[in-house]
Parts: C-alpha cells; structure tokens; sequence
C-alpha cells in the first residue's frame, strides 16, 4: 500500500488541483476587459513616478543585521520562558551564556558606533573667500 | 473578455442559472474601496461598526482597487481629488460599481453655485450606479444604497443584450 513519502505525493497533487481549479475557475467567471489605465501600477490615485527599484542606503543593511541577532534572541527565550521552571539551573545557565554571548556582540557594534546614524555634512560655502581672492594681489598670491 | 461574459447571444436555463449563481456570489461579497473623503465618511465609518455592521452584506473594506467591487464616494469631489477618483476606478478590477454618497458627490451639494474647486456631482468622471441622498446621509441610507445595489447586481446578465459599458 502507500508508504508515507506516497502520502506526502496526495498532498502534492491535492494541492497543485487546488491551486489550479481556483485559477481556471476564475479565468471562467471573470470578465478580462484590460486598458493602460487599468493595468497601470497602483500608487493610491497617484500617477507613478519613476522606477520601483530604487537604492536603499547600505547603512540600513547594518540595521537589519542586528535586528536579525535579536530577533532570533527572542525566538530562542520565548519557549525557554515557558519551561523555565521545569528545566531548573542548567537551562537558565545555558541560556545566561547564551544572552552573554549575544550582549557582548551588542557591546562591539556600540563601541563601534555602528548604532550612531552618521548624517552626511553638507558642506556650507564660504561667502567671505571670493572677497579674499580679489583682494590677493599677484605678487602676494606667489608668496 | 472572459470566457462566459457577454458570449451569449440568447438566454437559456443554463445561463439564468449561471447568472443567478454568479449574481448572488457578486452581490453577497461587493468588497468596498477604504477611503472616504469628508464627513460622509465619518457616516460610512459608523455603518462598518457594530451598531449598524455593513459586513453583514459582504461589504468588507480593501486597501486596494485590485480587490474592490464597490466604490463609495463618500464626501466632497474636488477637482484635485476628481482625476484620482477616476484613476482608482480605472484601477479597480471588473465587475466594478459606484455608490454616491450625500449630496456633495451627487450634485456638488452646498458648493454647487459658488464652490470653485468642487466637481459639481462625482458622475461626470465616473459612472455611478446608485446615488444616496442626504447630508450626510445616515448609516442606514447607506445600507439602503448597499440593498439599492444588490438588486442591481442581482439583475445583471450574461448575455449580449443587456451589456452595459
């Protein structure tokens, strides 16, 4: 008879006439009267502007980064919370190492000051220098 | 065009069932476009809640035109806002329909003589199938509107002749 990999085989097929049963119903039913306007990307009522793939600025890559690190920190404390009390010293050692790793990693990036967002400095002009420049006589400007 | 719409030339008991059938399913999930434009939203939002809960009729709110049968027009149309209107309809997938509510968006109400940025009545850039009086209009006027446009729906065919545009 059927093994469990044959059971997981149902599954597949089940599924993929599922999907495509939707997909032909509704290309039945549905009225297709397509025009630019219609087909145009959605901005709320806007008119779109430009291109969707823009560049993000690469120090949000950081960012998201260390917010991996803490995501996956409160993955791993919500279940130990849980069965805190059952699993008794050892568990909240091993997870005291855990968050000890985790914090010292956290100490770097501070220290690093990958946290702090460094605004771009604009450089203001100089009003005063074009003044300067006129005053300048050649026999000083070669001294 | 679809497989089934407006392909048949005449009717027969097999199309009136499928009509029926499609008809109802229309009616009983017309999925409303979520924005309102001034205090007839304020009216609109009081029919989604519980006390007079327009979901009852299948009118859930959409953040977008891909998903939304129903449009209603609940306020003011500026003239700023009329050429957004007519783009979020344009982008609303078929069967598509259009309830005016109160009297700003039926006729440009109190602005109709001197309001200078007001469209005089949502219908001159898109088409409006059931118009609600009133301003604003209440919550049940509005679910009056909804019932207005169920036997609209309901009355719908798929055969050539009664093809709207």
């Amino acid at each position: 008879m059927l093994t469990e990999f044959g059971k997981i085989l149902i599954f597949f097929i089940l599924g993929a006439v599922f999907v495509a049963g939707g997909l032909i119903a509704s290309w039945i039913l549905r009225p297709n009267r397509p025009y630019p306007e219609k087909l145009r990307p959605y901005e709320c009522g806007e008119e779109p502007v430009g291109n969707a793939w823009v560049r993000f600025n690469i120090r949000f890559y950081v960012i998201a980064l260390i917010f991996l690190i803490f995501d996956v920190e409160v993955v791993f404390l919500f279940p130990w919370a849980l069965v805190f009390r059952q699993l008794g010293l050892f568990a909240f050692v091993e997870m005291g190492v855990f968050l000890l790793i985790l914090i010292v990693g956290f100490a770097y990036v501070w220290v690093k000051g990958d946290l702090d967002w460094d605004k771009p400095k604009p450089v203001i002009p100089q009003v005063n220098r074009p003044m300067k420049l006129v005053q300048q006589t050649p026999q000083e400007a070669s001294v | 065009m679809g497989l089934l719409d407006y392909k048949f030339e005449s009717s027969n008991v097999f199309i009136t069932s499928l009509e029926n059938l499609l008809n109802w399913a229309r009616l009983s999930s017309l999925f409303q476009m979520q924005f309102g434009l001034a205090c007839c939203a304020i009216e609109m939002m009081a029919a989604s809640a519980s006390n007079f809960d327009i979901m009852r009729f299948g009118v859930i709110p959409r953040a977008t035109p891909r998903q939304t049968d129903v449009m209603i027009v609940a306020g003011t149309v500026t003239l700023k806002m009329a050429s957004r209107i007519k783009r979020l309809y344009d982008q609303m997938a078929e069967p598509r329909y259009v309830i005016s509510m109160g009297s700003c968006s039926n006729c440009g109400g109190p602005y109709w003589e001197h309001g200078y940025h007001v469209l005089k009545g949502v219908d001159r850039v898109i088409p409006v199938d059931v118009y609600v009086p009133g301003c604003p209009p209440r919550p049940e006027a509005l679910l009056e509107g909804i019932m207005k446009l169920q036997e609209k729906v309901r009355k719908e065919s798929l055969s050539k002749k009664v093809q709207k545009v």
